[in-house]
C-alpha cells in the first residue's frame, strides 16, 4: 500500500470498509422483508400470527445444523456429514429407547456425546493429517448413513416413549392464534437457545475470534500465535454436536426415525449459510445471517404452498438462483474491496 | 508380475512409465484382491464371460456395464480435478441429460431413429452449455469451483423435474434409444463401448498432444501458466464443458438402460462416487497430475466392491459403510502427515532428525 492513496481518500474508504461487511446480510434481511410483504399483498391469511413462528418449528433442525455449519464455513471448511449424522442420531435415539430399553434422557445424552466425539475425530483427521474437509466429511456422510440403514432399513416409531412428548409441548404467547397470539413448542426454544449461544461464542469469546482468524488466513492465525489446532478441531466438534442435536429435535418433532431422513440436508444447510451472507471461503459472516437464510428458505416453501399451483421443484430452482445472486454479490464486494486497497 | 512390469516399461519407455505405474500399483492391488475374493466365493464364472443372445454376459461384464456411466463421469471429473477444480453438479446434469432425452423421445415417434438422434444431441448440447456455464463462473468470475458448481447441484434437479413436469417419462423397449443401454456391438455391451471410447479419446488427446501437459500446468499453478503464455481461462472453461458433456452422456446411458428418467433419484450421489473414483485412482484433489487409467481402476473397484458385499453375504446396507472405510483409507494413505505419523516408530533416526527433535 503506497502513501499517496492513504492520504487521498482515507475517510470514505474506511467508512465503506466498515459497512461492506453488512451488505450481504442487509440484502438477506431486505429479501426476507420483501418476501413477507409480497406474501401479505398476494395471499389471504398470510397475516396469520402463527406463520412466522411456524418457520421456527418446521425448520428447527435445519436452523441448528445451519448454526453448526456457520462455524465450519467461517473457519474455511465444509461439513458434508451433517445430514447423515442427523439421521443416525434420530435412529440411535429410537434404537436405544425402544429396542435397548435405555432411559430416554440417557439416550439423548449418549447421542449428543457421540456427535461431539465424531466431530472431534473428523476435525483431528482434517487438521493433523491434512486431509481436505470435503473428503474427510464425505467419510461421515457415507459412514453414518450406512450405520443408520444397518440399525433399521425401515421407519421406527417412538410413540410409546413418553419423554419425546415433552419437546412438542407448546407455550402460548398473547392467547390462542384466533385471538392474535401465537404458540411455540419447547424444541423451538432449543433452536433459538442454540442461536443465542452461538452468537455469544462467535462474537464475544476468544474461540469465536479464533474461528474468524483461521478462516481469514490460517497461516497468519498460526503466526499470530492463535490456537489453530484447537479452533479447527473445535468447529467440527460443534458441527457434530449441532447435527446430533438436530437429530434429537427431529425425534421430538416426528416421534419416529426414518433411515433416509436428511438426505441432501447438508446442501440446504450450506445454501442457508451462503444466503445468510457468510463467505464460503471463510472469515466473514454472521450467525444471525444464517437465521435469516433459514427463514428465507422456509418462507419460500410457505409462499409456494400458499400459491398452490406451483410445484415443489421451483423451491430448488429459486434457491439456486438466490445462491448465484449472493455469490456474485460477495464476489463483486470482494473485488471492489481489493481495488480500493491497491 | 515382475516380468510383466518390465515388459510394460520397455514397451512404453522407462522414463514415462515408471512414475505412472507406481501410482497405479496400489489401486490395482486392491482391485485384484477384490476379484480374488469374488472368484474364491463364486468360482471362475465371476471372471469368465459367456455369450448369451449375441452379447457377453457374466458377473464381471455386468459390473463393467453398470459402471459405464460412472466411468464416463469420473473421466470428466479427472480432468476438472487436474485443473485444481471440482464439479459437484454432475449428478444434477446426469438427471437433466436423462430427462431431456427421455422427455423428447417418449411420444408417438419414439421408434424413429431420427427422433432418438435429435434427442441425444439436444441432451448433450444442454449438458455442454451447463458445463460451459460452470467453467465461466470458475474462470471468468473467479468463484471457487466447489461454490460455483454447488449452485447447479442444488438447482439442477429442480430443472430436471421442470423438464419432466414431475413425471417419470419412459421409453418403450422397441425404441432404438434403449440400445444405448442394453444393446451390444460385436457382443460387447454398448455402454462399455461408449465408456472405452471416451477413455481412449481422452487418453489420446491428453497424452499424445500437449493438452495434458497444459492441463497439469494450469492445475499446478494457474497464474504461472498464464504468465508462461497458456490460455488458462480457455482451458478451464473447456474442461468444465467436457465434464458437463460427460455427465449428460452418462445420463443418456443410464436412462437408456432403465428405459426411463427419474429426475429425483437418477444419478443420486454419483458426483461423490466419481470424486471417490478419481481419488482412489491416485489423482490428488489439489490439482496437477492426473491418471485416467487410475480413475478407470477406481471406478471398477467401486463397482466390484458393491458386488463383493453381496457375495460375501453382507446386506446391501453395508455398501455405505464399506465406501466410508475405503474413502478414509485412501485419504489417510495419501496424506504425507499420516504416513509420517504411522511410520515414525519404524524409521531409523538420522542424527539430523534427532537433533531437530531435541530442539523441539
Amino acid at each position: 500500500m503506497s502513501t499517496p492513496t492513504l492520504t487521498a481518500r482515507p475517510s470514505r474508504a474506511a467508512a465503506l470498509d466498515g459497512l461492506g461487511r453488512y451488505v450481504p446480510i442487509g440484502a438477506t434481511v431486505a429479501l426476507l422483508a420483501l418476501m413477507y410483504l409480497g406474501g401479505l399483498g398476494n395471499y389471504r391469511n398470510f397475516d396469520n400470527p402463527q406463520l412466522i413462528p411456524d418457520l421456527f418449528i418446521g425448520n428447527a433442525g435445519l436452523l441448528i445444523i445451519g448454526v453448526g455449519m456457520t462455524f465450519v464455513i467461517l473457519s474455511g471448511g465444509i461439513d458434508l456429514s451433517v445430514g447423515s449424522v442427523m439421521a443416525f442420531s434420530t435412529m440411535a435415539c429410537a434404537w436405544l429407547t425402544v429396542d435397548a430399553g435405555v432411559s430416554a434422557p440417557l439416550a439423548v445424552g449418549l447421542v449428543l456425546a457421540l456427535g461431539v466425539v465424531s466431530g472431534t475425530l473428523t476435525g483431528i483427521v482434517i487438521h493433523y493429517f491434512d486431509v481436505q474437509p470435503f473428503i474427510a466429511t464425505l467419510v461421515g456422510l457415507f459412514l453414518y448413513r450406512g450405520l443408520t440403514l444397518q440399525i433399521s432399513a425401515e421407519d421406527v416409531s417412538m410413540r410409546d416413549v413418553a419423554f419425546f412428548d415433552w419437546g412438542m409441548t407448546r407455550v402460548e404467547f398473547g392467547g390462542s392464534p384466533r385471538e392474535g397470539g401465537f404458540s411455540l413448542p419447547y424444541l423451538s426454544f432449543l433452536a433459538l437457545a442454540v442461536v443465542a449461544i452461538a452468537f455469544v461464542v462467535l462474537h464475544y469469546t476468544r474461540f469465536g475470534r479464533g474461528v474468524y482468524a483461521v478462516g481469514g488466513n490460517e497461516q497468519s492465525a498460526l503466526l499470530m500465535g492463535l490456537p489453530v489446532a484447537r479452533t479447527k478441531v473445535g468447529v467440527y466438534a460443534i458441527s457434530g454436536f449441532c447435527a446430533a442435536l438436530a437429530g434429537v429435535v427431529s425425534a421430538f418433532y416426528t416421534k419416529s426415525a426414518d433411515p433416509l431422513r436428511g438426505v441432501g440436508l447438508e446442501l440446504d444447510a450450506i445454501a442457508a449459510v451462503v444466503i445468510g451472507g457468510t463467505l464460503l471461503t471463510g472469515g466473514a459472516g454472521f450467525v444471525l445471517g444464517t437465521v435469516a437464510g433459514v427463514m428465507v428458505m422456509g418462507l419460500l416453501s410457505t409462499i409456494i404452498a400458499f400459491q398452490g399451483n406451483l410445484n415443489s421443484w421451483w423451491a430448488k430452482i429459486v434457491v439456486g438462483v438466490l445462491l448465484l445472486a449472493f455469490i456474485l454479490l460477495q464476489r463483486v464486494l470482494a473485488r471492489s474491496g481489493e481495488k480500493r486497497r491497491t | 508380475m515382475n516380468t510383466v512390469l518390465t515388459r510394460v516399461r520397455a514397451a512404453a519407455g522407462d522414463g514415462w512409465a515408471s512414475p505412472y505405474l507406481k501410482r497405479l500399483i496400489w489401486p490395482l492391488a486392491v482391485l485384484v484382491l477384490l476379484i480374488v475374493v469374488n472368484v474364491a466365493i463364486t468360482g471362475f464364472d465371476f471372471l469368465v464371460p459367456g455369450v448369451q443372445d449375441g452379447r457377453l454376459n457374466g458377473a464381471f461384464v455386468n459390473i463393467l456395464r453398470r459402471s459405464a456411466p460412472l466411468l464416463v463421469i469420473a473421466l470428466g471429473m479427472t480432468l476438472v480435478i487436474a485443473t485444481k477444480g471440482i464439479d459437484l453438479s454432475v449428478g444434477a446434469v446426469y438427471a437433466i441429460g436423462a430427462a431431456i432425452a427421455c422427455q423428447w423421445i417418449s411420444g408417438p415417434n419414439e421408434n424413429a431413429l431420427g427422433t432418438v438422434l435429435i434427442a441425444v444431441a439436444a441432451a448433450l448440447a444442454v449438458a455442454a452449455v451447463i458445463g460451459a456455464w460452470n467453467g465461466t463462473m470458475v474462470a471468468a468470475f473467479g468463484i471457487q469451483p466447489i461454490v460455483a458448481t454447488l449452485i447447479l447441484m442444488i438447482a439442477g434437479r429442480g430443472i430436471a423435474q421442470l423438464i419432466t413436469g414431475g413425471q417419470i417419462p419412459d421409453v418403450n423397449d422397441t425404441s432404438p434409444f434403449v440400445e444405448l443401454g442394453r444393446g451390444a456391438i460385436l457382443t460387447i455391451p454398448v455402454p462399455i463401448v461408449i465408456a472405452a471410447a471416451v477413455l481412449a479419446a481422452f487418453a489420446v488427446l491428453t497424452r499424445r498432444t500437449a493438452l495434458g501437459l497444459l492441463l497439469e500446468s494450469v492445475g499446478g499453478n494457474p497464474e504461472a501458466s498464464r504468465l508462461a503464455g497458456i490460455r488458462a481461462k480457455g482451458i478451464t472453461i473447456l474442461v468444465y464443458l467436457v465434464c458437463g458433456l460427460c455427465a449428460g452422456l452418462a445420463g443418456i446411458i443410464g436412462a437408456a438402460n432403465l428405459g426411463s428418467a427419474d429426475a429425483n433419484n437418477g444419478g443420486l450421489w454419483i458426483e461423490l462416487d466419481a470424486i471417490l473414483a478419481v481419488v482412489i485412482g491416485g489423482t490428488a484433489l489439489i490439482g496437477g497430475r492426473f491418471f485416467l487409467l487410475g480413475t478407470t481402476i477406481g471406478v471398477v473397484i467401486i463397482g466390484t466392491l458393491e458386488v463383493t458385499i453381496i457375495n460375501v453375504g453382507l446386506s446391501s446396507q453395508w455398501q455405505f459403510t464399506a465406501k466410508a472405510i475405503v474413502v478414509l483409507a485412501v485419504a489417510l494413505l495419501q496424506s504425507p502427515e499420516f504416513r509420517a505419523f504411522t511410520l515414525q516408530p519404524f524409521r531409523r533416526r538420522t542424527p539430523a532428525a534427532a537433533v531437530q527433535e531435541a530442539a523441539k
